[in-house]
């Protein structure tokens, strides 16, 4: 079978690789680049746990075909602290118990980024709307919408 | 987050530094960093891919096996059948001698269950183990099934276990597990009222949103690391090694994260057949669930119905209480007999009831087979018996917390399976969630005490 | 046989690409891929083609013409689109919605094709490599005549002429029980001069609902006035039974959320 190449960024890194046509670009990342923070819970778009955001946009990594991809630039949960820095959404995660058993948290992560990055001060119904193609099992969303409400906060006054 | 320091102050010491304390947990910032290695986290190369032929039919003789297109089917390296399991056939609580051993690893003559694994395919990709799984072709003569707990019980019902040669568990205590404390019926002559009223649950899907999974690695030297996601790595780890008959120090369990569980993830149904096809083919083996998998073929929590009869009389006390309760097992038994056995014990809730008389069935349908889930053989049995305690505080024109004041139990009180009452603490919950709710009771109930009788 | 992606720049060279066995075009892939995921082996290949033409919007005097890539979230945010946003952002959750297509949506079977409901009310024009098609001629055989979409057009409605509503279990994103869209057209003192009902969920796809829209002639968007459509709301309906909602349940509540629409 034939290879195929793709390339594109990753977290700001270029990656290039052979894969086989048809490849979902989750799969690619997980098996082919090493980058597991996106979870692949259903394979269906329907629980959100692969979640990434290619330029600029939320996507389901599980339904992309990686081909479809060149050019692009893709980002994943594991790029986003700086220098060991957590980001102030994973910083609010953390502090708002917003993960437990942790599978839905990158997903979660890159919705309320795009949602944040569009739109800095949400409400309560943005929020919940964002979030509304991810699915946690664990903790009932409370924690988890309170978090992006804190992290849109701080984001905020850091910018006083 | 407030600790109420005034209830138990003299069993408690007051130094507490991580009690009541919020404290970040350990794997939050792998969680949000994205780095939390979960099993399906590692790539191994050359892994191979197990798909599962399962039943279209639920219940069903199987006539022939033929897997010899799958065989030939490219990126195909092996096909596994019922003859391929050591041990095929297995039950998880024999660990605590609950048996008999009654379910196959692979179907074996016979298929009880729409779902049952009967033909494992390992290949190269994904899609290579799907496209050979669906050129297996099995011939069955498809059987009666039956899947209504009551229609299982008649004389006439088709057997769907032959391991137990009858549709429900045989206990030592014989058909049910039973519990017998006072005179039930003696109870009821002298009740103000008595209220029957029957309960009803379906099957529930814990549906976490990682799947049930595990990859197992051969190390080369007939040992096998297996990377899985269950619940109960060492229940997990007994079992292989009976079902593979192989010494539990030739296989290395690696797990403790797991992306959602919730009581689904301590079959043991993956592992075995994935250390199997290690074994036999010498390669790393992934099998995971399909979301699809997970919702259809993992264990739910059982279907059950309770029925529940209460005396009660005029000034709030119940006076008996007599439960019978259907535990649907499915076709196997995994957890459920000690489902059903669990609620045999609970049934009389957390009151204090001088006759009881407790039954509770383990029930073999032609359904998926159930098991664990948050608090199996108990949740729907107090859903049941709260909604009970509702419907008796409205007959007799109580209000419904006062009622429970009056039939908590408290330290002291003997249980009806004969255990003395140790560390209630029912009353003081009840009145703080009085307080909460904003649901007054009357006094002598807030100054009761769980420690002792007219307090 | 494994699968493989091919990218053509022109919707021709698709075209014949997608004459062989096992083959489908590729939209936004959220309904084709995830069969693939889920073990479908009847599809071998993917076709797409990423022709520029497919992912335009155009709007010129009142005339809308919607390349058959263009998104839900694209549509959703179009500033000329804004009485269809509604109906676009009906469609899955943000992420679906950046990927779901107007194209692939006119295939999605029962429960899904939402803004099809809606392009359906709009009595919408289908144009594909062979030509342009009314959207319910399209829509009776769209499994059959291997066409790609290319674009869907319509006029766009007078203002408060359109109107869109879906019933879901879960909120803010769900699988509907179902939907429907209408426009209408009223005269001065507001009695119905014409009127295209498009029910989702109904059938096994997109169906109108005749009988209702010829009640609804001639009447005012009353109680009294809707009562005679409500009544014959189901004429012709066949919904399905899923994990949603029963059959019984979708024609019990069709009436209740049509009269809620029109008397909106
Ligand atoms: C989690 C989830 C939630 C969803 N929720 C909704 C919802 O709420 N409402 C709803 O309506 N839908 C929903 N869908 C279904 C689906 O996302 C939409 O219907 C979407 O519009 C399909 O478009 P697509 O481009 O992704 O289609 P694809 O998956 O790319 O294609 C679907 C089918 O159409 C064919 N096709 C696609 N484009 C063309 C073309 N231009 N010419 C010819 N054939 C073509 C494909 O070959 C395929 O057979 C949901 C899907 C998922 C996974
Ligand atoms: S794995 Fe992509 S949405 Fe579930
Ligand atoms: S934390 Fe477990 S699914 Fe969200």
């Amino acid at each position: 079978m034939a290879k195929v190449p793709v390339q594109f960024t990753l977290n700001g890194a270029e990656k290039a690789e052979f894969i086989d046509s048809g490849t979902t670009l989750l799969h690619a990342l997980r098996d082919k680049i090493g980058d597991t923070s996106p979870k692949g819970g259903c394979h269906q778009g329907t629980c959100g746990a692969c979640t990434v955001i290619i330029d600029g946009e939320l996507r389901l990594s599980c339904l992309t075909l990686a081909e479809t991809c060149n050019g692009a630039a893709v980002t994943t949960t594991s790029g986003l602290s700086e220098g060991g820095v957590l980001h102030s959404l994973q910083r609010a995660f953390l502090d708002a118990f917003a993960t437990q058993c942790g599978f839905c948290t990158p997903g979660m992560i890159m919705a309320a980024k795009v949602l944040l990055d569009h739109t800095p001060n949400p409400s309560r119904e943005d929020v919940v709307e964002a979030l509304s193609g991810n699915i946690c099992r664990c903790t009932g969303y409370e924690p988890i919408i309170q978090a992006v409400l804190t992290a849109a906060r701080s984001n905020s006054q850091n910018a006083v | 987050m407030e600790l109420r320091k005034s209830y138990f102050a003299d069993q408690r010491k007051d130094d507490l530094h991580e009690i009541g304390q919020p404290r970040p947990r350990s794997d939050s910032p792998g969680h949000v960093t994205g780095k939390t290695t979960y099993f399906a986290d590692r790539n191994f190369p050359g892994m191979l891919h197990l798909k599962m032929v399962r039943s279209p039919h639920h219940h069903a003789r199987i006539r022939s096996i033929d897997t010899s297109e799958a065989e030939k089917h490219p990126g195909v390296v092996k096909v596994l059948t019922a003859k391929d399991v050591p041990h095929n056939v297995y039950t998880i609580l024999i660990l605590i001698q609950i048996g008999p051993e009654d379910e196959t690893v692979l179907a074996d003559g016979k298929v009880r269950w729409k779902g049952e694994a009967v033909v494992a395919v390992l290949a190269e990709t994904e899609r290579a183990a799907q496209e050979a799984a669906a050129k297996v072709k099995v011939d069955y003569e498809v059987l009666p099934a039956v899947f209504d707990m009551e229609e299982a019980l008649k004389p006439d019902a088709p057997i769907v276990n032959e391991y137990h040669g009858r549709n429900y568990y045989l206990y030592d205590s014989g058909e049910c597990r039973k519990v017998r404390f006072g005179d039930v019926e003696a109870g009821f002559a002298t009740a103000d009222h008595v209220l029957e009223q029957t309960y009803q649950s379906s099957p529930i899907e814990h549906a976490p949103t990682e799947t049930t999974g595990c990859i197992v690695a051969p190390e080369g030297n007939d040992r096998f690391t297996c990377y899985t996601n269950t619940q109960a790595m060492f229940f997990t780890l007994d079992n292989a090694s009976i079902i593979l008959q192989m010494p539990g120090n030739k296989l290395h369990f690696v797990g403790g994260t797991v992306g959602g569980g919730f009581g689904g993830k301590v079959d043991v149904i993956v592992e075995p057949i994935a250390i199997l096809g290690a074994k036999l083919t010498g390669r790393p083996v992934c099998f995971v669930y399909s979301r699809e998998e997970e919702m259809q073929i993992s264990s739910p929590r059982a279907a059950e119905k309770v029925v529940i009869k209460d005396g009660v009389m005029n000034d709030g006390r119940i006076v008996a209480r007599k439960v019978t309760g259907y535990t649907d097992a499915g076709a196997y038994s995994r957890h459920s007999p000690y489902g059903a056995q669990k609620g045999a014990g609970h049934y009389p809730g957390p009151y204090t009831i001088p006759n009881v008389w407790i039954d509770t069935y383990c029930v073999y349908t032609n359904r998926t087979p159930s098991s664990a889930m948050r608090g199996f053989g108990v949740t729907i049995g107090d859903f049941a018996l709260e909604v009970q305690m509702d419907k008796l505080a409205r007959l007799i024109g109580m209000d419904p917390l006062e009622f429970r004041f009056i039939n908590a139990y408290r330290d002291g009180d003997m249980k009806a399976h004969r255990q003395p009452t140790e560390g209630a603490a029912l009353i003081e919950c009840m009145q703080e969630a009085s307080r909460a709710a904003n649901w007054p009771v009357a006094e002598k109930f807030m100054t009761m005490s769980s420690y002792a009788k007219g307090a | 046989m494994a699968l493989a992606l091919q990218t053509f720049p022109t919707v021709e060279d698709a075209g014949a690409a997608l004459k062989a066995a096992g083959t489908r075009y590729l939209g936004g892939g959220t309904l084709v891929v995830r069969a693939a995921n889920e073990g479908d082996v009847s599809i071998s290949g993917f076709i797409r083609s990423t022709e520029p033409a497919l992912s335009i919007i155009r709007i010129s005097g009142g005339e809308v013409r919607i390349g058959a890539s263009v998104t839900m979230a694209a549509i959703a945010r179009h500033p000329d689109l804004a009485p269809l946003a509604h109906a676009a952002r009906a469609v899955g959750g943000p992420a679906i919605r950046n990927m779901a297509t107007v194209g692939g949506n006119l295939f999605a079977p029962t429960p899904y094709g939402d803004f099809t409901v809606a392009l359906l009310a709009l009595d919408a024009t289908v144009t594909t490599d062979y030509g342009e098609l009314p959207i319910e001629t399209f829509l009776a055989k769209r499994e059959s005549n291997h066409a790609i979409v290319t674009a869907v057009g319509f006029t766009l409605p007078k203002e408060g002429g359109f109107r869109f509503l879906k019933q879901s279990r879960v909120k803010p994103k769900g699988v509907a029980v179902l939907s429907i869209a209408t426009v209408l057209e009223q005269a001065q003192d507001g009695t119905v001069t014409s009127a295209r009902i498009a029910l989702g969920c109904m059938a096994d796809r997109p169906i109108r609902a005749r009988a209702a829209e010829k009640a609804l002639i001639g009447r005012k968007l009353t109680a009294d006035g809707i009562a005679p459509a409500l009544a014959v709301a189901h004429d012709g309906t066949s919904p399905p039974t899923d994990p949603i909602a029963s059959a019984w349940y979708r024609n019990e509540v069709l009436p209740v959320h049509l009269g809620r629409l029109l008397l909106a």
